[in-house]
């Protein structure tokens, strides 16, 4: 199992309609041989019927899949060769967790010995290997979710197709599996795409992430990419928080003066002139001490705070701005915080990024 | 007395005045049909000897078990076909099928066997149209024969095949369909390994329950069976009411009710009864 064997899909203009309502729309993305790619979306932003079409559960309303070049729109789900984690997993529950495991084999007629051998090898990737003789229902989620992989993976498929794979496990497996399947991941070399709403699990675990919402493919791209440069305010809003500055833009030097009031915010970045939405990140803006410079310096109040551990959470009011959301680390924290605190907040000219509003659905 | 074994006495004396009536009304006959049957016409159990000796007992539990196990098997199949077919529908649909599987139910038996005389009979329906389109010269024996009494009681039973094995049906996760479909197998393949299966439950159970109906049903077969083919409810009446044979109308009465018992215990070891006929949930 090498970086060789993952294949390549592509989705062309794939658009799925339920009568009058359009569930995904115009769909067009290329996942590259072994790459992770994670569609990311709020419930209903038709994240899973794209991965439905994929899998051939779905059948496109226009636009065709291709797989290595190769058309597979018309092909039922048996003959795509794609392993499938489904959520819940939908694991076998008359079955042993070998006989699960042996199915897709089974049903390809491949010879005992060979089987047995696959089962096992498939079994110790995961490391259930001494679960091989339980049912389902006396495995625990993670393990059950162990399993769902190994029977994916056993037939050595063209792809991975993970549906919500990890949102029936409470946090702290959630956070181990998911490094578990980062592994699995570079250990097999195959092409995994994952559904996901969980902003957190699509930035830690894929190569790139597309981002839906209300059917649209809105931004593709690496996580850091999505993080840093979000092309709209719904990706802004989405992964992770954002304070959105509006008002009228003008160029210049190097990128983009807002106004709004008696403050005047740099951002680097270009945006026509005329009305524009800045996305600011909280942990991007600092506490400046007096005396300090900064690109961008704002005065305000601390209008609410809270403790998070890693660090402060902060609401401050200003007069121009608006309430803005700071985080600021609290290890070395300049200050108690406290309600009514003055405070200057100071952040650089390449902080803040020009996003474009959200096209209506 | 702990106040929680008081509160426990409560309980039990609200079913006591059902507990009653049972033994009363129920328990009791029962037991006095037993009771007869090693009585008359002597204290004795030459009643019983009859099941080795009289080949006419031998031919009515033959006969009982035959139309029984034949019955059971038709409307299994029949009623899984059907049942499925409910199951993969979407759920306003669901409502329609039920409402037509169950309305049968509504009719009186009676109804439904004198129905199915006036169409099987030498002049009925079947046997007129078969003729008038040239496939048979002469009417064929439908009814008042095996046949007749099948179609009679499958009819009837199909209902009743089908409502347990509808509930185990929707019990089945429809992603292990699809799981089993995106792992590679095709439709033929899923059915058999997959659905079929997890079903499993619900088919014994739907063919415990229309095999012990079968045992003891009485008006279809008499109707339908014409007087020349008996079943054990007709052969019991027959002795007790037409010949005052009691001691072996009751013989065969405590044989039918053995032989259900023993059916029930056979299969409680299969698979839940309890949850089969619907009490205590998983």
């Amino acid at each position: 199992m090498s970086g060789a064997s993952g294949h390549a899909l592509a989705l062309q203009g794939v658009s799925r309609r339920y009568g009058e309502f359009v569930a995904v729309r115009d769909a067009t993305v290329e996942v590259a041989r072994g790459e992770f790619l994670t569609l990311l979306g709020p419930s209903g932003s038709g994240k899973t019927t794209i991965l439905m079409m994929i899998a051939g559960f779905v059948e496109p309303s226009a636009g065709r899949i291709l797989l290595d070049g190769r058309d597979i729109t018309p092909l039922p789900p048996e003959r795509r060769d794609f392993g499938m984690v489904f959520q819940g997993y939908a694991l076998f529950p008359h079955m042993s967790v070998a006989e699960n495991v042996a199915f897709p084999l089974r049903v390809r007629r491949m010879g005992r010995a060979e089987r047995d051998a696959k089962v096992r090898a498939a079994l110790d990737l995961v490391q259930l290997d001494r679960f091989a003789e339980r049912r389902p229902s006396q495995l625990s989620g993670g393990q059950q979710q162990r399993v769902a992989l190994a029977r994916a993976l056993v037939f050595d498929p063209a792809l991975l197709l993970l549906d919500e794979p990890l949102s029936a496990l409470d946090k702290k497996l959630r956070a181990e599996l998911q490094e578990e399947l980062k592994a699995l991941h570079r250990r097999v070399g195959r092409t995994f795409i994952n559904v996901t709403h969980d902003q957190e699990e699509a930035l830690s675990l894929s190569d790139r992430i597309a981002i839906l919402d209300h059917g649209r493919l809105v931004q593709v791209g690496s996580p850091e990419a999505l993080y840093e440069r979000p092309a709209t305010r719904f990706v802004a809003d989405f992964l992770g928080k954002s304070n959105f500055l509006e008002g009228d833009v003008v160029p210049d030097a190097g990128g983009v003066v807002l106004r709004r009031g008696a403050t005047a915010v740099v951002a680097s970045g270009a945006a026509p002139p005329g009305r524009a939405v800045l996305s600011l990140r909280p942990e991007r803006i600092a506490l400046v001490p007096e005396g300090g410079e900064a690109d961008n310096l704002v005065e305000g109040r601390i209008a609410a705070w809270s403790y998070l551990g890693t660090g402060y959470a902060l609401t401050v009011s200003t007069a121009d701005l608006g309430d803005l959301r700071v985080h600021l680390p609290a290890w070395g924290a300049p200050f108690a915080p406290a309600e009514g605190v003055p405070v200057r907040l100071g952040w650089s000219r390449a902080a803040a990024v020009a996003v474009a509003e959200d096209v209506a659905a | 007395m702990t106040p929680k074994g008081r509160h426990a006495l409560g309980w039990w004396g609200l079913i006591l005045p059902a507990f009653l009536l049972m033994t009363a009304f129920y328990v009791a006959p029962i037991l006095q049909v037993l009771a007869i049957s090693v009585t008359e016409p002597e204290l004795g159990l030459q009643n019983y000897e009859r099941l080795a000796t009289s080949e006419s007992v031998q031919r009515v539990i033959l006969t009982t078990l035959r139309i029984g196990l034949i019955t059971t098997a038709i409307s299994l199949l029949l009623g899984y076909v059907l049942a499925f077919r409910i199951a993969l529908a979407d759920p306003r649909a669901q409502r329609w099928w039920l409402l037509a599987v169950l309305v049968p139910l509504w009719i009186s038996v009676l109804v439904r066997a004198f129905a199915w005389v006036t169409l099987l009979r030498r002049q009925g329906l079947v046997n007129q149209g078969l003729m008038a389109a040239g496939a048979i010269e002469e009417p064929l024996a439908l009814v008042w024969n095996e046949f007749g009494i099948v179609v009679g009681m499958v009819h009837y039973m199909v209902p009743y095949a089908v409502l347990p094995m509808l509930s185990a049906m929707k019990e089945i996760d429809p992603r292990v369909l699809a799981a089993a479909r995106g792992l590679g197998a095709g439709r033929v393949v899923s059915f058999l390994r997959v659905f079929l299966p997890l079903s499993m439950p619900g088919v014994i159970a739907a063919g415990v329950l229309v095999f012990i109906f079968s045992l003891g049903f009485y008006i279809t077969p008499a109707i339908l069976g014409g007087g020349k083919t008996l079943m054990a409810a007709e052969w019991i009446k027959l002795q007790i009411l037409d010949l005052i044979r009691w001691g072996l109308g009751a013989m065969m009465a405590t044989v039918l009710v053995v032989a259900i018992l023993a059916t029930l215990a056979v299969f409680s070891r299969l698979v839940n009864l309890r949850r089969l006929f619907g009490a205590g949930g998983h």
